[in-house]
């Protein structure tokens, strides 16, 4: 790693100002995605502005809108979270799928859904759940924040503060992981809503995106059986020494039901 | 650019002057001399840097000194108390759960934390909790049977 400076911030507000002010500044959270990178000498920023001793983004809070969980606030945390086992278990069901027990413990929601990784779990849970995403800023929709591989809507100096999940009548998220890095080779989630179902998928395209057509069969039926006959389109997926995209187009379906079959449990 | 950290390490208030990019492991291991979390792969894969800080288990390798300044720091050489080798050593010790040793003292620091959390895991239970701990002789098998057995030896010294 190139040396660079550390800032512990003190308060969002200082976090922004301290952003805004230097060309070259990075905000760091867990850093399990940072500081690899920064090995690799993906980025060589001046300074990396510490977001964790802010204790204002750290926490779980439930309302009758959902869930909102702030945006520092750890892997381990939401998957230990006893209320949200009970009000949004989808949430802390997700969370316990992502990497290990170690990177659990540092890595964060904020720092997850900024990266935007294209085989990251977060993304496609906040999709399906149609999140919004509040910055220091303004409030984005997931459906306009994950704009395409490792890229958001958030603009310079923006920090991601907390991020509201909305309560589903039912969801499930099913992912078949990578056996060698336990990000997702391909995970769906699916979600119920009086307004209608909507699904979402990450690890196969260059982004997290929606399935129209699961979504309407679901609407219609939300069972296994609704989605027989459906098939995902190979079309612009990833292809890989992973997996090809045929075979991420199959696992689709077969996530897609799997995630059903959990909403149903 | 230098910065001093401070944090308790093994139970003691400890500083060292550092920069902003040295990593945890690294300070741990030039600076205080406690060579036990190793070096494995520097890519947060294999676990062999594993530690202790404010009580949870984390990689050591992944984590900037300047991020542990005001924290508690827990390492393997810290485990064993008044000459005597903690639960976990002493199951990893008499169930053979070590072969060149270079994976132990990542392995044996997640598994306290595992234990932390749940004092009786089921073998799946070992084993998911261990996917970020690799170890490239053993075949796990006995690293599972010493962490369970050293589960039911802490519960019986506990009780
Ligand atoms: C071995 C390993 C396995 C993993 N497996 C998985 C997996 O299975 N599934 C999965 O989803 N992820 C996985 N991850 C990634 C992990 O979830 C990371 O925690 C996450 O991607 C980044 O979170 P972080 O808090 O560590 O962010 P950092 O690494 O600190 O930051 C990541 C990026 O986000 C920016 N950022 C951080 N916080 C904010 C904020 N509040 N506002 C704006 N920008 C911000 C940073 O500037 C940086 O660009 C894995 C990582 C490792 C090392
Ligand atoms: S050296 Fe830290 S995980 Fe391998
Ligand atoms: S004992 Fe050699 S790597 Fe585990």
């Amino acid at each position: 790693m190139r040396e660079f400076n550390y800032y512990r911030a003190g308060s969002v507000r200082d976090a922004a100002k301290r952003l805004g002010a230097s060309g070259n500044a990075m905000l760091l959270a867990g850093g399990m995605t940072l500081l690899p990178a920064l090995k690799m000498r993906l980025n060589e920023p001046g300074e990396l502005i510490d977001l964790a001793g802010i204790d204002e983004l750290r926490g779980v809070k439930l309302t009758r809108k959902g869930a909102h969980i702030g945006a520092t606030t750890t892997h381990a945390e939401v998957a230990g979270n006893v209320e949200l086992r009970a009000a949004v278990p989808v949430l802390p069901h997700a969370a316990e799928s992502i990497g290990d027990p170690q990177v659990r413990n540092r890595g964060t929601l904020g720092g997850s859904l900024a990266n935007n990784d294209p085989a990251a779990d977060y993304p496609a849970v906040a999709l399906a759940l149609g999140a919004t995403i509040f910055t220091n800023k303004r409030k984005i929709s997931a459906d306009d924040f994950f704009v395409g591989m490792f890229e958001t809507a958030l603009g310079r100096g923006e920090v991601v503060t907390q991020v509201l999940f909305p309560k589903p009548q039912r969801a499930g998220y099913a992912k078949f992981p990578n056996p060698a890095t336990r990000y997702a080779l391909v995970g769906v989630c699916v979600a119920q809503f009086k307004t209608g179902v909507r699904v979402a998928v990450t690890g196969a395209g260059a982004s997290v995106y929606r399935l129209p057509e699961f979504e309407d069969a679901l609407d219609a039926d939300f069972s296994e059986v609704a989605l027989d006959g459906l098939t995902a389109s190979a079309a612009n997926l990833n292809d890989d020494m992973h997996a090809g995209a045929d075979y991420r187009a199959h696992l689709v379906s077969v996530m897609a039901r799997r995630a059903v079959s959990l909403a149903l449990d | 650019m230098d910065a001093t950290v401070s944090f308790t390490l093994n139970g003691k208030n400890v500083s060292a002057e550092t920069t902003g990019a040295t990593l945890l492991v690294d300070l741990l291991r030039n600076h205080f001399g406690l060579t036990g979390a190793h070096v494995g792969c520097d890519t947060s894969q294999c676990g062999a840097c594993v530690i202790h800080v404010d009580g949870v288990s984390v990689k050591s390798c992944t984590m900037l000194a300047a991020q542990a300044d005001g924290s508690t720091v827990e390492t393997i050489e810290g485990l064993a108390a008044n000459g005597e080798l903690h639960p976990v050593q002493q199951a990893f010790h008499e169930h053979h759960a070590l072969q060149c040793g270079f994976c132990t003292p990542g392995m044996i620091m997640s598994a306290v934390d595992l234990l932390r959390r749940n004092p009786r895991p089921s073998e799946v239970e070992v084993r998911d909790w261990l996917e970020g701990n690799m170890c490239r002789c053993t075949g796990y098998h006995n690293i599972v049977k010493a962490v369970r057995a050293a589960a039911v030896a802490m519960g019986e010294q506990a009780s």
